[in-house]
Order: structure tokens, then sequence, then C-alpha cells
């Protein structure tokens, strides 16, 4: 390894080694107080590294890993992820949990595993790090010991996802077969002829596991329940980081492979995601959770990001101006989706969460601020101007007719319009006067309010004056 | 100085909404100032005269230079009415819902002051990222609006306003993608900036789905038939302030966007398919009239003649010639004024009478003759008597229209015979015939709303005795716009 490898592995160091010491700190020091501060610091340490990291240029490792812009934008986005759920998770956690100092550390491995699955730059790492990611999820989503719908969503994803698992596993294998290669980057044209079956059932085995983490319709089946049983932190958590993650390595992989040059594949692609886009929205307005509701919508919004993939990965696409789109959706969908449930975290009681959409009635009378970040993230889920949604949105459909995908820029614009529907009521719910008097279950916590308004805050200010993320994402995206 | 009208009633609901906790009146207070302060600004571009350019102001600041996006917002005659007609309806908005409201009184002068900030900014702005934003900025506070303070069925009539509104405000967004990628295409430059967009050079196949995109959203707005059917709902259930908004300044947003977006952006497609934008321009008329008559619920009533009355301008719009043009201009400033007016009336009755059916009416000018009075002269005016402000407009719009294409023309014609009926049709049930026993007193008007009715008045007969001020800035917008032969 050399010196400029170590130092463009710097952030991915000290967020490891500090889970080590926060482990062993733990192990003294039986305080959650302790063990929050100390993983807040090591996630924030790490962070920081990033434009040291920087600085060393796009770095292979060992054909494992590939340090780059792009690598490293997603470390920040999901090291600022977890201080999120972090806090959020907080006093959440405290009647739901005797021992709650291993939740922390639990929270910055699957930092790391997601890092490292943005990383990815062969089959190994993306192996390595998205069962580094979905291991510690297991125990995350099961967390809260007294209760059933924890235990229940945690069997359910870790029975799915191990099938998922294998599946790419198996495909992975496939592909092992039929290039001689781990690594992402291989040449179909070196491909005996006999083995070109061979390798499209390995990448559609692998591209099966890939849409099964990313939820996307029709390996979706997961997703509901999973989001409902899980504590509404972590809920927020897989629903950002795990998608974001297992979409980056998809980019990287398609780019590297070339995947999308051949006319099967593009077709799969776009099938999945006008499956997701209109199945997503039209399950989303049956809901009157808002968990489940969160949950179809995710759906929806992943079928929008496949757009970018489809740019980005297409012959004659602009793979620059795709993967920009790309992160430029995920970092939109990651504030708002965390806004989100940041709010509804903060309205939990002591065993339920705030999930029916019943318990927001008349929030904009009684808790003002609370209501208006949610206000702000539904109107930015649903993509209007002012909201990093919007923002987002401009982009997808941007490269959709860049791309000259007309099906999915109409399946964009249907769901979009059904979308609206079920984000509205939601607000509508809000401003009702009849819930006005009904008394939530107790006050929020400050920490809780303080996220969830930062959260918000980053909503309409990336949504009013996007240009110093726009010009960040266009440098981390050449490729 | 565009951008500081736009923040002034920006910031002014922030104000509104926190002066929510002192005493009274503050945040309804704090509204009346800043489009009092918002109206003597455009008085004074007004009365400064335009520039060598035409323009009354100006304003550019980079925004998002990696799309070539920017802040571009001007004023010429066309905005500055536009502008003007803002400002003061957000005075008659504020007045008219003075004693409506009283729970959340402060979110509500934030709305109507963000709503007004939108449509000031959809007004001024030439680029076209910023206008969509501005689009999208006026129909959130619209949308709590009639949410929150509408009447018995607000919850279905918001969200029709919004679904239609954002469904057609999409196939636009989509369209000035489209526009842009192809112009990029064409001359290697990414821009959404209105100027440079004019000269696109786009294949004609394209071209007609782009303009289609932007017509879609423009005659929802508007609203013309096939896509109003949200109109007399939203009208109906919104409250006195949300309706003299949505009715006196939204909807020509609609109007203000065919004449400065669709039309010069795509001129040979507009051309091409401007016998389609008469035909529904006379649909509505025709429509909007017979639907009037058949209602028995005042707003109702008002809310179809609002559509009869877009109609001429879409008529006017698509004649393609001047008069048409002018008549569509000065029917937006005059129904801004006519039915802004006979919305407040009809919260006023409301108010005091609990209902809007007519059938519970009758009689009222015994009880309220400054009401009676101030109900026929607006009455009048929407059918179009010689003399008042939506003569001129419709008279304009009906010339043009006649030019181009006499069977139209003529149908539309009949639109005015059909107005003067639904319109005497409601005074008479209102404030004529036999005085309703039920009704055994109402309040009249006072100082506050006569002082709000009387300058619409003034500015009804003014434009309808002396339109040449108004004729001689639109048709320097309209020749600017260059797309007459």
């Amino acid at each position: 390894m050399t010196a400029l490898q170590a130092q463009a592995l710097l952030p991915f160091f000290v967020l490891a080694g500090g889970i080590v010491l926060v482990l062993m700190l733990v192990a003294w020091l039986r305080s959650e107080a302790v063990a929050f501060g100390a993983t807040l610091a090591v996630l924030a340490a790490s962070a920081l590294t990033i434009p040291w990291a920087a600085d060393a240029g796009a770095q292979d490792v060992d054909g494992l890993l590939t340090v780059d812009g792009f690598a490293l934008f997603f470390f920040a986005l999901f090291a600022a992820t977890a201080i999120a759920t972090a806090i959020l998770a907080f006093r959440y956690l405290t009647p739901r949990a005797a021992h709650r100092q291993e939740f922390y550390i639990l929270l910055a491995i699957a930092t790391l595993g997601a890092a490292t699955t943005a990383a990815a730059a062969n089959f190994a790492g993306l192996l390595l790090g998205i069962e580094v990611l979905s291991v510690s999820l297991y125990a995350m989503i099961a967390y809260p010991e007294e209760s059933r719908p924890p235990l229940e969503g945690a069997a359910k994803y870790l029975i799915l996802s191990g099938a998922a698992s294998s599946t790419m596993l198996f495909g992975m294998a496939l592909i092992y077969l039929a290039t001689g290669t781990l690594g992402f980057a291989f040449d179909v044209a070196e491909v005996a002829r006999g083995d070109r079956t061979i390798l499209a059932l390995g990448q559609a085995m692998l591209l099966a596991g890939l849409f099964f983490k990313l939820s996307l319709v029709p390996f979706h089946m997961w997703t509901p329940d999973v989001y409902q049983g899980a504590p509404a932190p972590v809920t927020s958590f897989v629903a950002t980081v795990s998608k974001g993650a297992v979409f980056a390595v998809l980019l990287r992989y398609a780019l590297d492979s070339g995947l999308l040059d051949s006319g099967v594949a593009r077709t799969a692609l776009i099938v999945v995601a006008v499956l997701s886009m209109i199945g997503g929205n039209l399950l989303a307005l049956l809901q009157t959770n808002l968990k489940r509701l969160l949950a179809y919508s995710s759906i929806a919004h992943l079928g929008y990001l496949l757009i970018a993939l489809m740019l980005a990965g297409m012959p004659n696409g602009n793979p620059a101006l795709g993967v920009e789109t790309g992160l430029a959706y995920l970092t939109g969908y990651f504030l708002m989706t965390l806004a989100a449930f940041a709010v509804m975290t903060a309205l939990s009681g002591e065993q339920e969460d705030a999930e029916e959409l019943d318990a927001y009635e008349g929030l904009l009378w009684r808790r003002p601020v609370l209501a208006a970040v949610l206000i702000a993230a539904a109107l930015s889920l649903a993509g209007i101007p002012l909201t990093v949604g919007f923002i987002a949105k401009f982009y997808v459909v941007y490269a959709g007719v860049e791309a000259a995908a007309w099906p999915l820029v109409w399946a964009l614009i249907v769901g979009s319009a059904i979308g609206v529907y079920y984000y509205l009521r939601i607000v509508f719910a809000m401003t009702k006067r009849e819930g006005a008097e009904q008394e939530g279950p107790h006050p929020a916590t400050w920490e809780t309010t303080f996220a969830a308004a930062v959260l918000g805050i980053g909503i309409v200010v990336l949504g009013v004056y996007p240009t110093p993320l726009v010009d960040l994402l266009r440098g981390v995206s050449g490729w | 100085m565009i951008l500081g009208a736009v923040l002034l009633l920006l910031a002014a609901g922030v104000v509104a909404w926190a002066s929510e906790r002192a005493a009274g009146n503050a945040p309804r207070l704090v509204s009346v100032a800043a489009f009092a302060l918002g109206l003597a600004w455009t008085a004074l571009e007004w009365l400064s005269g335009p520039d060598a350019s035409g323009l009354y102001a100006a304003q550019f600041i980079e925004w998002i230079p990696r799309f070539g996006i920017n802040v571009v917002l001007e004023m010429d005659g066309l905005s500055l009415l536009l502008v003007a007609l803002t400002m003061f309806l957000g005075l008659v908005a504020v007045v008219s819902s003075w004693e409506e409201v009283e729970t959340g009184k402060g979110f509500f002068q934030f709305n109507i002051l963000w709503v007004m900030a939108g449509v000031v900014g959809v007004f001024t702005a030439l680029d076209l990222f910023l206008f969509f934003f501005f689009w999208e900025v006026m129909l959130i506070p619209m949308y709590f609006l009639i949410a929150i303070w509408g009447h018995e069925n607000k919850g279905y009539a918001s969200m029709k306003f919004f679904l239609f509104t954002q469904i057609s405000g999409l196939l636009m967004l989509l369209a000035i993608l489209g526009l842009v990628f192809f112009h990029y295409e064409s001359s290697g430059v990414i821009t959404f900036g209105y100027k440079e967009l004019l000269g696109a050079d786009i294949g004609a196949d394209v071209r007609v789905w782009l303009m289609l995109g932007f017509f879609a959203a423009f005659a929802t707005k508007l609203p013309s038939v096939p896509v109003h059917t949200w109109l007399p709902d939203a009208h109906t259930q919104a409250p006195t302030a949300g309706s003299v908004i949505l009715a006196g300044i939204l909807l020509k947003t609609g109007a203000y966007g065919l004449i400065r977006f669709a039309v010069p952006l795509f001129p040979d497609a507009s051309r091409d398919l401007a016998w389609w934008g008469m035909l529904l321009g006379a649909a509505s008329i025709l429509y909007g009239g017979a639907m009037a008559f058949s209602q028995s619920d005042f707003k109702r009533l008002v809310a179809y003649s609002s559509i009869a009355h877009m109609g001429f301008i879409l008529i006017g719009v698509y004649a393609f010639n001047e008069q048409g043009m002018q008549g569509a201009i000065v029917t937006m400033i005059a129904h801004g004024f006519s039915t802004a007016a006979l919305f407040m009336l009809a919260g006023a009755i409301q108010q005091r009478l609990h209902t809007r059916e007519m059938g519970n009416m009758g009689g009222l000018w015994v009880h309220a003759p400054r009401m009676g009075v101030t109900t026929l002269f607006f009455v009048v005016a929407s059918v179009g008597m010689p003399g008042l402000g939506n003569f001129v407009g419709e008279f304009l719009a009906l010339l043009g229209a006649f030019e181009a294409n006499v069977p139209l023309a003529v149908a539309a014609t009949i639109g005015i015979v059909v107005a003067a009926v639904y319109g005497l049709h409601l005074m008479q049930r209102s404030f004529q015939g036999e005085p309703n026993p039920q009704v055994r007193e109402m309040r009249d008007f006072g100082v506050r709303e006569m002082s709000v009715m009387a300058p619409m008045m003034i500015g009804l007969v003014w434009v309808g005795v002396y339109p040449q001020p108004i004729l001689d800035m639109s048709a320097a917008t309209i020749a600017a716009l260059g797309v007459l032969p």
C-alpha cells in the first residue's frame, strides 16, 4: 500500500479504528451518553478527514476499492446521516431497550459497511461492504428488546435479505466463471461466445439481488413490513443509507462493466423503473400508516433514481451528468426522508411510534416547528419548488429528456402526479383544526426537534440556493 | 428592485405570522402596509416611465450557473400593469377578509402575502426556471388558504385545485426542460434565459409537443374548457380573500403565460393550432355562460362566469392580431376588478346570512342599499356594459376574433347575450324581487368595504372610458413580443 492509498483510505481507517476504540470504551464504561458522544466524535472525525483524503486523488486500492470523489462524497453523506440517526435514537431508545450502548457501535459499523459498498471496485469489496451493512442492520432493527414488531421486521429482513444476498453471490460466481475476473471492469468482447449466456444469467442474478436491496418492484415486498417494524430512527437509516450505498455500487458497476450496452439490460431497467414509479405511488395511495406510506413512496423514488442510472450507463449517454443526477437525487432524498422520520421520532411515545396519519391531525397548531418540517419534507418528496426535492426532480427530468427515455419520463410524470395526492394528505391532516387540542404522548426532546429543524432548513436552503451543492457534485462526478 | 418587492412580500409574510402573538389586528396591518408599499413602488415605477428598451425595471443575478439559470426579472408595460393589479388586489383581499378570519390569522396573512409574492415573480420572471419556480410558489399558500380557512367541502376542493395545477405544471416543466435541451443540442449553450430561448432552433414535430406542454399549464390555470372543473369547487369553498386572489389575479397568470411564453416561444406551432385555441375560447364562453345561468349558488355563478370571461382572453390571444391581443390584456385588468369585487360581495353576503344559496336571498336591497348598488355596478360591468372596462376588452377581443374566424367570433358574441341573462338573473334573485321573509336584517357595507370598492369602480370606469394608456402600454409589449404579422 502506497502512502497515497493510505491517505485516500484515511476516513475508513479513522472510522474503523474509532469503532474499535468505542467498543473498548463501552466495555469499561457502561454509560449510554459516553457511547453516544464517542460515536458522534468518531463519525465526525472520519468525515473531517475527507478533504485531506480527496487531495490524494482517485486511488485504486488493490482492485478491491476505488476511493475517488464519488466514494468520498458517499462517505460524507453516510456519516452525516449516521450522526442524524444517532441523535434521533438517543433518547428514543431509553424506554425501549435496557442496554443501549452497542446500538451506536452497530450504527457506526453499518456506516463503515455502507461507505465500503459505495467504494467497492470488485465483487469482493461489494460483498464485504453489503454484508457488514446488512448484518448490522438486522441487529439495529431488532434492538428494542421488549416489543414484537421490531423482532418481526428484523426476522423478515434477515431471511429475505439473506436470500437476496445469496442470489447476488451466485450471480457474482457466474460472472466470474464467464469473465475470469472479480473486478467490475471487464471487456464483454473478450468473453467467449459460449459463456455469454452464463454472463447474462450472472448479471441478472446480481441485479435481482441489488434491486431487492433497493426495494424496486417486483422485489419490494419486504419494504413496508420492515419499515413499519423497525424503530423510527432505524427506519430512516434503512431508507437512506442502505439504499444509497447499493445504488452507488450499482452505478459504479453499470459504468465499469458496460452493463447497459445490452439492449436486454436496458429494457429490464426500464420495466423495473416504470413498475416501481407507478406501483410504488399507487400502493402508497392506499396507506393510512405514515411508515408504510413512506416505504411505498421510497420505492417510487428509487424508480426515479434509475433514470439517472439510465443516462449514465447507456451507450451515447452522459455518464458525468447521469452520476451528478444520481448524487443530487440521493442527497435530496436523504434530506427529506430523514426530516420526515425525524418528525416521526420526535412525536413517538414511549412504546408506540407515531405511525398512523391520525396522530398528525392538527399538528400545525400544536407543534408548529415540527409540522413545518414535515410540511417541507412532504412537499419536497412531492417535488415542489422552494425545496431540495424540486431540484432533485429537476435533475431527473432533465436526465430523462437528455437520455430521450420517454417511457421513463412519462412514468415519472404520472407517478409524481399520483404522489402529490398522498403527500398532500399528510399536509392536509396537519392543517386540520379538529386535532388541534389532542395532546401528543410527551414533549419532544430538544435534540430531535433540533435535528428536525436543521434538516428542514437544509431542505429549504438547498431548494432555494442549490449552487454550492451543484458545484460540489459536478466536481465529484467527473467520470 | 423587483426582487426587493418580492422579498418585501415574503418578509412581510413572516413578520405577519410572527406578529400573531401581538394584540388584535397586527398581522392584517402588516399585510396592508406591505401591499400599500408595493403599490406605491409600482406607481413610482410607472410615473418614472420606461427606459430606452421599454422596461420600467430590470434585474439580473446569477443563480445556478451550471445550468445557465439566472434570476432575470424585468418589468415592461404588461408586467407593470399586472404587478400593480396584484398589489392592489392584495389590499382588497386583506380588507375583504378583515372580519372573516380569526383563527390562525397570522398564518392566513402569511399565505396571502406569499401567494402574491409568487404572482409578482411570475409576472416579471424572464428565466424559465425562475418562472416555473414562482409558478409553483404561488400554489402552496393558495392551497393552504382553501384547505384551512375554506368552507364545508374544503378538503376536496383544495386537493382538486392542487392536483390540476400541479399535474399541468409538471407537463410545463417537461416542456421547459425539453426546450432547453433541444436548444442546447442545436446551439451548444445550456440556458433557461427567455431571450436566448426565443429564437431556439427546434424541429417542427417537437415544437408542437413543447408548445402543448406550456399550453396545458396555462389553459388549466386560466381555466379553459375542458380543464376548468377545479375552478367552481375551489372558488365556492375558498374563503373570501382566497376567491378574490384566485379570480382577480391567479387566473391572469394563465393568460399572461400564454401571451408571454406559449405564443412567443413557439410562434409557428401556436399559429398552426390557433384555430383550436379560439375554439376552446368560444366553447369556454358558451359553456361557462350556460353553466353560470343554471347555478343557484352565488359564488358558483360568479365562478362559472369567470370561465366565460377567460374564454374571451383565449379567443383574443389566438386571433393573432393586435386587437385580439389588446382585448385579452384589457379583459385581464377589467375582469380582475369586476370579479374580485363580486367575490368580495359574495363573501360579505355569506358572512352576514350564512348562505350562498340565492334561494335564501331576495330583496336584499331593502336592507343593504350600498351593497345593492355595488353589486349592480359590478354585475353590469361583468356582463359587458359599454362605458365600463370589461366592454372594451371583450369588444376588442371579438373584433380581433372576427378578423381571424367569423363563425367562432359569432358564437362567442352569443356569449355576451348569455352573460346578460345570468348577470341579471343573479341581480334579480339576490337583491331585487320580493324581500325574503327569513332575512330580517343585514348589515350594509361600511367605510372599510366601500374604501376598496370605490377604487375598483373608478378603475372600471377609467378603463371603460379612457383605455388609451393601457392600450399604449400593452401595444408596446405586444410589439416587443414580435409574434404578430
